[in-house]
């Protein structure tokens, strides 16, 4: 087997351990499988209290606050909880397919975190294939959702799933292709190499880009107001309807991890990671991935759930042309004038990305305007 | 050519909801902090009193739920009903104050107390002696207005928020 020269030559991410100790990058992987796994589990915790504080103030109430101070301690309640309940399997289920989902649902979601630096060269692998690693890799997710869906044997979960794949089929590309904006601009596919290279944070760079791709992540995570297949008031609880228990618990996980990697996402490839002044950069990071899962509890709080043909529509006819749009423009931008200050593209695509949205609004009518929303 | 669609009404509603995010909360804190009820609340037991009540069972007969049970004996020597037994189901009682509007001497009221759930489904049953108004059982203003001008202000949570945002 011939091993291609860009593994050989690959930069090796930053090392815990002197490179001459014994076990050599076993040791790294060790130190950051623990860190990866502490850093989802205590963060999910962490936005589960955030997300519920903050919808309960954004709706005029208090939330949890009577386990520990503050209601501190009302994740870890909720954990025991669900951890001592009793396991349902239902009696026509196909019963492996329902004890393999949770799992296949989870384990995509702790791979992302890999290849996301918590600081410079701070990463599982720094892999230059970074960012597509992670399409790759978050698409596996699906296919757990779908085995819960069918494997339930129930028509709620069925229905969820289904809407669930066709979802995620639709918004990958837009998704990818917002992500191949921000690519040509950094020039690399390496998360780190991304995050090194935004002496501008892409946000500004790439307003229309990041727009794009949040409202692409929030429905590829299901997140509200893209909810629908877990929609509580049609489906019950989609895809997960049958389950129960430990099971119910991964795929809880599951939700909270995919948002945290989603906002740990967006930060390395818009927010310009952990860079930043005075604070250790791993504060930075920690700080902007949550700042960006504020944002979606804003959106989820304010938003009422959408339609599957008005999800569909948004993906097609909204998001999928202005990421070709952004992807042309910005080819043009570093074909043509790649020496000149990106501050000057700051300006000309904020610009465009307004100018594009309005323009969109006149064209995106269901109907193209011929029927009555 | 109207542009509306592109976006404006998304920016405007989240900039209610995080408009709430920094305004005091619309609730109470229940066990700790109680607002009062309504003066002419129907509360969850009756109040009899023993003094006015004649026995002539009209509250009983007027009761739709038939949770009335009222025994009497003559009393010759005044000339008079005596009650021997009040016995009232309030697990049938369905807090209608019918009972109360239909007492032609006002001996009977409703409970202004509620938080009166029980273990046993035998304690709901109360007679006589139970049914006395006491500290612990206070009597509400229902179809009673000299009673429910003596009771304190219903608190709005409408009000008591108004009033905090005015101190702040």
């Amino acid at each position: 087997m011939v091993i291609p020269d860009f593994v050989l030559n690959a930069p090796l991410a930053m090392q815990v351990t002197p490179a001459d100790w014994p076990g050599g990058y076993w040791w790294h992987w060790l130190f950051f499988t623990i860190i990866i796994i502490a850093f989802v589990l205590i963060m999910v915790m962490g936005v589960i209290y955030i997300e519920r504080r903050g919808m309960g103030r954004m709706q005029s109430r208090l939330g949890p606050n009577r386990t520990g101070p503050f209601g501190l301690l009302q994740p870890v309640a909720d954990a025991i909880k669900v951890l001592l309940k009793e396991n349902i399997v239902p009696a026509t289920a196909d019963k492996v397919v329902h004890w393999l989902a949770p799992i296949i649902a989870f384990s995509p979601v702790l791979m992302i975190f890999a290849v996301i630096p918590f600081q410079n060269g701070a990463l599982l692998a720094d892999l230059n294939i970074g960012i597509l690693y992670i399409i790759a890799v978050s698409s596996v997710a699906t296919v757990g959702v779908f085995m819960a869906g069918w494997g339930s044997s129930n028509k709620y979960s069925l229905l969820g799933a289904m809407r669930n794949v066709a979802a995620i089929v639709s918004y990958e590309i837009p998704l990818a292709l917002t992500i191949v904006g921000v690519i040509i601009f950094s020039g690399s596919l390496s998360m780190n190499q991304i995050v090194v290279a935004q002496d501008i944070p892409y946000i500004l760079v790439q307003p229309l880009g990041f727009l794009l791709f949040f409202i692409a992540a929030s429905a590829e995570i299901n997140r509200s107001p893209f909810d629908l297949m877990e929609a509580d008031s049609e489906l019950t609880a989609g895809f997960h309807t049958e389950y129960s228990g430990m099971k119910f618990a991964m795929f809880y996980l599951v939700e909270y991890a995919e948002a945290i990697a989603m906002s740990a996402i967006i930060t390395t490839l818009f927010l310009s990671g952990w860079r930043g002044p005075f604070l250790p950069p791993w504060l930075w990071f920690l700080i902007k991935t949550l700042v960006v899962f504020f944002v979606m509890v804003w959106t989820r709080t304010t938003l009422p759930r959408v339609r599957i043909d008005q999800l569909m529509a948004l993906a097609w006819k909204f998001l999928f042309p202005l990421a070709l749009v952004n992807l042309f423009i910005t080819a043009i931008e570093v074909i043509f004038w790649p020496d000149i200050s990106q501050w000057i593209f700051v300006g000309v695509n904020i610009v465009i990305a307004a100018l594009l949205v309005i323009l969109w609004s006149k064209l995106f009518k269901i109907g193209w305007g011929r029927l009555e929303v | 050519m109207k542009f509306e669609n592109y976006g404006i009404g998304i920016i405007k509603g989240m900039a209610v909801t995080i408009s709430h995010l920094f305004r005091h909360p619309t609730v109470s804190q229940f066990p700790e902090q109680r607002l009062n009820i309504s003066r002419r609340s129907r509360g969850n037991e009756l109040v009899w009193s023993r003094e006015k009540c004649t026995g002539c069972a009209t509250c009983a007969k007027a009761c739709p739920q038939g949770a009335i049970e009222i025994v009497t004996s003559t009393n010759l020597k005044e000339n008079k009903y005596e009650v021997e037994k009040y016995k009232v189901d309030t697990g049938y009682c369905i807090q209608c104050g019918l009972c109360v509007e239909a007492c032609p001497y006002d001996a009977l009221f409703m409970g202004y107390s509620y938080e009166r759930a029980k273990y046993r489904r035998n304690d709901l049953i109360q007679a006589d002696d139970e049914l006395l108004e006491s500290p612990e059982r206070p009597v509400s203003g229902y179809f009673h207005p000299e009673i429910a001008e003596k009771l304190p202000k219903q608190t709005l949570l409408v009000e008591k928020v108004t009033e905090k945002r005015k101190q702040e």
